[in-house]
């Protein structure tokens, strides 16, 4: 500090005009995404989630296609009839999926845990204008990490599995580009949805803890229920949604009949997050900052 | 130019401002001083939009704060000391804030060396000091050169030197004709700065005037005489309307007649002055008479905060009449 007022001298504000004429116009959405972006690379805590999601994705997906490479012949007859490549090599989306998560709770929730949301909204007054700098912002970069995550993971795996007896798959075959692309669809709009529970919540902790339990402890309580249950509600559960998109062959890990089809599912998971960062939204213009 | 009509706030069952007038000028530093607590804070917040007042407006240069074009370039404020994310650079967090404005990145460059962190523009703010922290508040409240400043307790955390370059600041940003709100809990502090004071207390109006004029109107003035017949005078004195109250040194303090009054009964009477000088109150004096009804917590400690602030006014050499307010 001592250095520092030393070589503060009497203040010189670099202008002698006061209140220079301001520019036409008005602040517009153009400088509120850029903004955004440099809020978004200037933290550590991009680089680490995405890192996260791209060795937790590429890491699973790894091991679950070198378990089936190495033992193809020992393994049970079941799971050889309904292997499915593509899914196989898309595990690591269930890791994936929460790293990602986090990382769309923080944009939002950092700036209420640390006060920068003041900052943010002295410098841009219309809330709504604010979340959805943020929600293209971060849903662009999470949607070009997502799809070449998903192509990575993808490609490695069948690497793997071509060496070995086991089935591999090609983008070439019916439903492949679908469950790829899919898949970083899928991780995008949970994304979305992690960012529109951080601006009802504005805690970190709070607002992870809504979006674990929704991708892994609502599946959980629904095993736990009558099947009757299952069939009607199933299927609007975002994990089962994620499990139908990237699977290929027609038996997803839930039950196929009672499954949306794979777009129409990814269409109800937007739903979901649409509603969650409309509610977001509304909360912060009602509330005070 | 602020202005603020009716301004009030509820928390529950609490009032935090309660219908709040008041205009703030351009061209003069204006403190806003009240004790803590009693809503200079929450004011300040919803004159920058970030509250919502539940009666009454509040504008900035004739417009709601929401309805501005180019917000950072009208108004700048210091609002707490910590609105910066700890892992950011104190460039990058400038440089944010910046561009929504379409605010130059020369501009960043040159705030920084205004307020001295030219030389740490690249460190996280997480590292910073309190003052540093507080002196990147205050550059991101210069970044858009705006003609409207508003800074709450920007000395807080600051050392001597800091405290000066503050206030120094603060003049000449009024010098040049901009408009100037800085609250405070310290009379003293805006006793050095301010030229206009508006004073709350529990959320409510106490006074909106100049300095001087606060002085005058609301301090209580007196004469202290010194006589040999200290009894006799003192009939005179009581006989002439006066209120005398006799010092433990054995002097008194009178009332309601001025000193020349005084002199002249004295004269008249053939009664021998040994001392006769006109006692000016306090800005301190004056502010704790004020608030004093208007304190949300008397805790020991805050009693201890203000008179160390009494004393502090005092050494200014306008009064010695602190030990006589207690």
């Amino acid at each position: 500090m001592t250095a520092l007022t030393a070589s503060s001298p009497a203040p010189v504000l670099g202008t002698t005009d006061v209140a220079p004429a301001l520019p036409g116009g008005h602040y517009s959405m153009a400088g509120v995404l850029r903004s955004e972006w440099t809020k978004l690379r200037s933290v550590r805590s991009t680089t680490w989630s995405l890192a996260a999601t791209i060795v937790l994705t590429i890491g699973i997906g790894v091991l679950a296609t070198l378990m089936p490479a190495l033992r193809w012949h020992n393994l049970d007859p079941g799971f050889r009839l309904t292997f499915d490549p593509v899914r196989q090599s898309l595990t690591g989306l269930l890791f994936g999926q929460l790293a990602l998560g986090v990382l769309g709770v923080l944009v939002v929730s950092a700036e209420y845990g640390t006060g920068t949301i003041r900052a943010t909204l002295t410098a841009v007054p219309r809330r709504p204008v604010v979340l959805a700098g943020k929600v293209l912002v971060f849903g662009a970069v999470a949607l070009v990490a997502s799809e070449l995550l998903m192509f990575a993971t993808f490609f490695i795996g069948q690497a793997i599995l071509a060496n070995s007896p086991a089935p591999h798959a090609t983008l070439g075959q019916p439903g492949v580009l679908r469950a790829v692309v899919g898949g970083g669809f899928y991780l995008t709009i949970l994304a979305m949805l992690a960012m529109g529970l951080a601006a009802i919540i504005r805690h970190t902790a709070g607002a992870i803890s809504a979006f674990v339990t929704i991708l892994l402890i609502v599946p959980l309580i629904l095993q736990a229920l009558p099947s009757s249950v299952v069939n009607t509600v199933g299927r609007y559960v975002p994990a089962n949604i994620g499990a139908t998109v990237t699977s290929t062959s027609g038996v997803a890990g839930f039950e196929g009949h009672h499954s949306f089809s794979p777009w129409a599912g990814l269409a109800v998971l937007a739903v979901y997050a649409v509603v969650a960062l409309a509610v977001g939204g509304w909360l912060m213009v009602r509330r005070d900052a | 130019m602020i202005e603020a009509r009716g301004l009030t706030k509820r928390y529950g069952d609490t009032l935090a401002v309660d219908r709040l007038s008041f205009d703030v000028c351009p061209g003069q530093v204006t403190g806003f001083l009240g004790p803590n607590g009693s809503g200079k804070s929450t004011t300040m917040r919803m004159i920058m939009g970030l509250d919502r007042p539940d009666g009454g407006s509040v504008s900035v240069n004739g417009r709601r704060y929401h309805d501005l074009p180019w917000p950072l370039r009208e108004v700048g404020a210091l609002l707490e000391a910590r609105s910066i994310h700890p892992g950011r650079t104190a460039f990058n967090h400038l440089l944010a804030l910046a561009q929504t404005n379409a605010i130059p990145q020369g501009r960043v460059d040159e705030v920084l060396g205004i307020v001295g962190l030219g030389a740490v523009a690249h460190k996280r703010a997480g590292k910073f000091s309190l003052g540093m922290g507080q002196r990147l508040g205050i550059a991101a409240a210069l970044l858009g050169d705006p003609g409207v400043l508003l800074f709450d307790e920007p000395v807080n955390g600051l050392d001597p030197e800091g405290i000066r370059w503050v206030r120094t600041l603060l003049q000449s940003l009024a010098a040049e004709g901009r408009t100037v709100l800085v609250s405070s809990h310290l009379m003293s502090e805006m006793a050095l700065t301010a030229e206009h004071l508006v004073v709350i207390g529990r959320g409510r109006l106490i006074a909106d005037t100049s300095v001087s004029g606060f002085i005058a109107d609301s301090s209580q003035q007196y004469v202290r005489i010194r006589t040999p017949q200290a009894d006799a005078f003192t009939g005179v004195l009581l006989a002439a309307g006066g209120v005398v109250v006799p010092d433990e040194d054995g002097g008194l303090s009178v009332t309601g007649l001025g000193a020349c009054d005084i002199g002249e009964l004295a004269s008249a009477n053939a009664v021998t002055l040994h001392e006769l000088a006109p006692q000016l109150g306090s800005l301190e004096e004056a502010f704790m008479e004020l608030t004093a009804d208007s304190v949300e917590y008397h805790g020991e400690s805050d009693i201890h905060h203000v008179e160390h602030a009494v004393t502090g006014a005092a050494g200014q050499g306008r009064t010695t009449s602190a030990q006589a307010a207690r």
